[in-house]
């Protein structure tokens, strides 16, 4: 195994109820200068924190999803959304915020980090990784 | 290569449980513990998803947190297995990975 591990944080609960998703994305964001191959998944309540439009100003809490746009600096550049998660919430992904980042190995052109996948593929994902870090 | 997922919830109360172990694959295992526990009950609502399971996926509950909560072994689903914390860390190390349903 080489020394760059493959890191998935899961991330199954949504925005301002509790401390769990800006900790998830607070962690990422200090992880990230460990050069290590990082994504993210959103499951279950989870994708609710990748919704367009939040507006935190009548709660008194800081809306953190525009951090998610940033990630790709960090080289973080693949945020794995499921389908089904999607669906039973009556979301698509349109109802997603755009989040873009520069491919340095594409002569930097924009791409979309948020992949839509089935609940298949993200068990897949799942069981490919060295270091699975829940929250 | 295998993957130990550990459930700590009710589930009575969210849904881990079952996401869970609609996330598992063949050979994975479930480990059941704090009130995770309940879920390896018989007579539930859920015991019909998870003795569905348990063909695939070998599921365990820990004994400490099951004493601890007066639930003897007689009251779980057949094909259940019960693990000390010895149990734990050994199912820790016969799989490459562990993931926390929080």
């Amino acid at each position: 195994m080489s020394d760059v591990k493959k890191f998935l944080y899961v991330n199954r609960k949504a925005p301002y109820g509790t401390i769990y998703a800006l900790e998830s994305l607070e962690v990422v964001l200090i992880g990230a200068a460990f050069d290590q191959d990082v994504s993210l998944a959103f499951l279950d309540d989870g994708v609710f924190q990748l919704t367009r439009d939040q507006n935190t100003d009548g709660i008194g809490v800081k809306n953190f999803s525009p951090t998610f746009r940033a990630l790709g600096d960090y080289d973080v550049t693949r945020l794995y959304v499921e389908k089904e998660s999607l669906d039973e919430r009556g979301l698509t992904a349109d109802d997603l915020q755009e989040i873009m980042y520069e491919d340095e190995d594409d002569d930097w052109a924009e791409k979309p980090a948020i992949r839509i996948v089935s609940r298949a593929e993200m068990t897949d994902i799942m069981a490919e990784q060295d270091v699975i870090l829940s929250f | 290569m295998s993957t130990l997922h550990t459930v700590n919830k009710s589930p009575f109360v969210n849904r881990t449980l079952e996401s869970c172990l609609n996330h598992c694959k063949d050979g994975d295992a479930v480990l059941m513990i704090e009130d995770g526990v309940y879920g390896g009950l018989g007579g539930t609502a859920v015991s019909a998803i998870v003795a569905e399971k348990a063909g695939s996926v070998s599921i365990h509950v820990l004994t400490p947190d099951m004493e601890a909560r007066g639930l003897s072994a007689d009251r779980l689903l057949d094909g259940i297995t019960c693990v000390g914390y010895d149990g734990f860390v050994e199912l820790v190390t016969k799989h490459d990975r562990t993931q926390a349903w929080l």
